[in-house]
């Protein structure tokens, strides 16, 4: 199998030819995707599977915290948590990453010490990416040089969704060249479409198209500031699209549903969606991951339930 | 082939009260409920543990908003509860007669007795603070005042025998403090707990302040008693062995424990012991001023 773009080359060529690619992209059936992500959604999972559910979901998780008011103080307590996500019971997974503005990276470094927690940052004029490019690009070096490992930008869907595929690639492939390091070692990038800004599942399916051409290591749904996030069928549909480009390029690209994921319950059907769709090859916090919070209160009760037998409260984990 | 004037007849399907909604079991599970002599009555929810978990946090929920309401505004509440069911009279009056099997001027009598109880407690909600709290003298030149707050989210085991009065009586004195209430009604006779539950969903008291389950005590009443959200347990109507499991189970988050205690006449003046069960008592100091530095008060 190639593991190269190289039959991808020339529809990047210009914009009309992104355009004649991505608009002869097989067009999604609406009501199939949302009817298959719902039956996928009725799986019962229980016992040693919920188990294992449950520690894998913790440790796909970016623990995150996007908010005007966060404080250095703040941070390190999410880094604290990140790394022992339940204090009373050391046998709990640490999460994937925990997620910071660029100016938040270094004391979210320093709080996590040696530990096997990635920092990641977003940038490109988070949420909303209204910014000049050379913005964009000085917001996402800033952010590496801080230390990052990782590195959330979110695209122009003005430019997007006014059909200027061309431009919003460039964006994506100038940002992918910003994450090189000095020694040559680069952040991982993940790519937020917000997908409730992009109205359509065509849409979608063409936003994940333009990310992956353009080098994304991760797509990601949403940025969590808007009105819809992550859902079952926009995520499904961005799995059918790396599990594509994998079979057309041999190129794994990951996945990472955001905003609106709250309880444990949700965090297994999206690993269903993830074992179903693309299967055990994605079912790893260096492929698939979460961006969330407060869902990791949940996934600790529950934890705690299986492992006690009686039910947990909400007084038994941090409140953030 | 009967009449065209024959109605058929239109049986209510009866339905838990969780978070001011009205679902069925999650387990899908029914069972029959029947009056004392063994006559088929309705079906009735039979709630799982699971049922009990979503009733929690329903309470939990709740209870920000109960508890921080005004105790005036409780009682207005409460009151108006009294309202709804003197308004459904009858309809209580014949579900409590078919499931204890009174009379209809007997069941009249205990239902009249539960809406004048729920009014006696609607009236308690501004007055219990100063029975139980106050000013504490002190050694100092501080004020030192006791006032009792909620205890949070209470499990009640309704007593088996009155389903209605019985019911009301263990209910209202729960939440007329700014407690929120997972109620297991009563197993052989839960059609009438069933029906308050309607009464509550329309007489302004907020979604999950009183969530009512029908069922097995046994099955539900472990997992509520084990269960770490939950503050208090009331035993009223466990047996004697269950009650003991229960006291068990609920010692691992020190929640309050009201046992069993035998009751001969749920009409009698109850006291204010079921009230003063699920409080807590928070104590303030606050300086008089009296030592300030111009030598006045102010």
């Amino acid at each position: 199998m190639p593991t190269t773009l190289t039959a991808f080359a020339d529809v990047t060529t210009s914009d009309s030819a992104l355009r004649r690619f991505l608009h002869g992209l097989p067009g999604v059936d609406a009501v199939g995707l949302e009817a298959r992500a719902a039956a996928l959604g009725t799986r019962s999972i229980k016992t040693t599977a919920k188990a294992y559910a449950i520690d894998l979901a913790i440790s796909m998780i970016d623990l995150t915290t996007l908010e005007g008011a966060d404080t250095p103080g703040k941070v390190r307590a999410l880094a604290a948590k990140a790394v022992h996500p339940d204090p009373t019971d050391r046998t709990t997974p640490m999460t994937a990453a925990v997620c910071v503005y660029p100016d938040m990276v270094a004391t979210a470094k320093a709080a996590l010490g040696g530990a096997d927690v990635k920092v990641a940052s977003v940038a490109t004029a988070f949420p909303a990416g209204r910014a000049a490019l050379p913005v964009k690009l000085a917001d996402t070096r800033d952010a590496v040089a801080a230390g990052a490992d990782e590195i959330d930008m979110v695209i122009d869907r003005g430019a997007f969704l006014a059909g200027r595929y061309l431009e919003t690639y460039e964006l994506i492939k100038a940002v992918k060249e910003a994450c090189v390091r000095p020694d040559g070692t680069s952040a991982r990038l993940k790519v937020i479409f917000e997908t409730g800004e992009l109205s359509t599942y065509d849409n979608i399916r063409r936003a994940s198209w333009i990310g992956m051409l353009a080098g994304a290591d991760f797509i990601k749904t949403s940025t969590g500031k808007v009105g819809v996030n992550a859902t079952p069928a926009n995520t499904l549909l961005m799995l059918e699209a790396v599990r594509d480009f994998k079979a057309q390029t041999g190129i794994q690209v990951g996945v990472k549903p955001a905003g609106g994921i709250r309880t444990t319950k949700d965090a297994i059907k999206f690993l269903v969606l993830v074992n179903e769709t693309v299967g055990e090859d994605w079912l790893t916090n260096e492929w698939f991951r979460f961006g969330a919070s407060s869902l990791l209160n949940d996934l600790l009760m529950q934890r705690q339930k299986l492992s006690t037998g009686r039910y947990s409260g909400p007084d038994y984990v941090t409140v953030d | 082939m009967s009449e065209s004037s024959t109605r058929l007849n239109v049986f209510k399907t009866y339905k838990l009260y969780v978070g001011g909604k009205f679902p069925r079991s999650e387990s899908g599970r029914v069972y029959e409920v029947t009056d004392p002599k063994g006559k088929w009555l309705a079906n009735a929810p039979l709630s799982s543990r699971k049922d009990a978990r979503d009733a929690v946090v329903a309470a939990r929920k709740a209870f920000g908003g109960w508890s921080g309401a005004t105790a005036y505004n409780r009682g207005q509440v409460l009151y108006r509860v009294a309202e709804m069911l003197e308004g459904r009279r009858e309809q209580f009056v014949r579900e409590v007669a078919e499931a204890e099997g009174l009379s209809k001027s007997k069941a009249g009598a205990v239902v009249d007795a539960a809406i004048d109880r729920w009014v006696w407690y609607a009236g308690w909600t501004d007055k219990i603070g100063q029975v139980v709290g106050g000013a504490n003298p002190v050694a100092g030149p501080f004020f030192n005042l006791s006032t009792p707050e909620p205890t949070g989210v209470v499990a009640v085991v309704a007593p088996q025998e009155s389903s209605f009065l019985g019911l009301v009586s263990v209910i209202a004195p729960v939440i007329a403090t700014g407690n929120t209430a997972v109620v297991i009604a009563s197993e052989k006779a839960p059609l009438p707990a069933l029906s308050l539950g309607e009464v509550l969903a329309t007489s302004d008291l907020p979604g999950g302040v009183v969530n009512i389950l029908s069922g097995k005590a046994s099955e539900m009443g472990p997992h509520l008693a084990a269960h770490m959200d939950v503050n208090a347990i009331d035993l009223a109507g466990a047996d004697a062995a269950l009650a003991q499991e229960l006291e068990i189970a609920a010692a691992d988050n020190l929640k309050r424990v009201l046992r069993p205690q035998p009751v001969d006449d749920w009409a009698a003046d109850p006291g204010t012991r079921r009230m003063t069960a699920f409080l807590e008592t928070k104590t303030v100091w606050h300086p008089t001023g009296s030592l300030g530095a111009s030598g006045s008060s102010y």
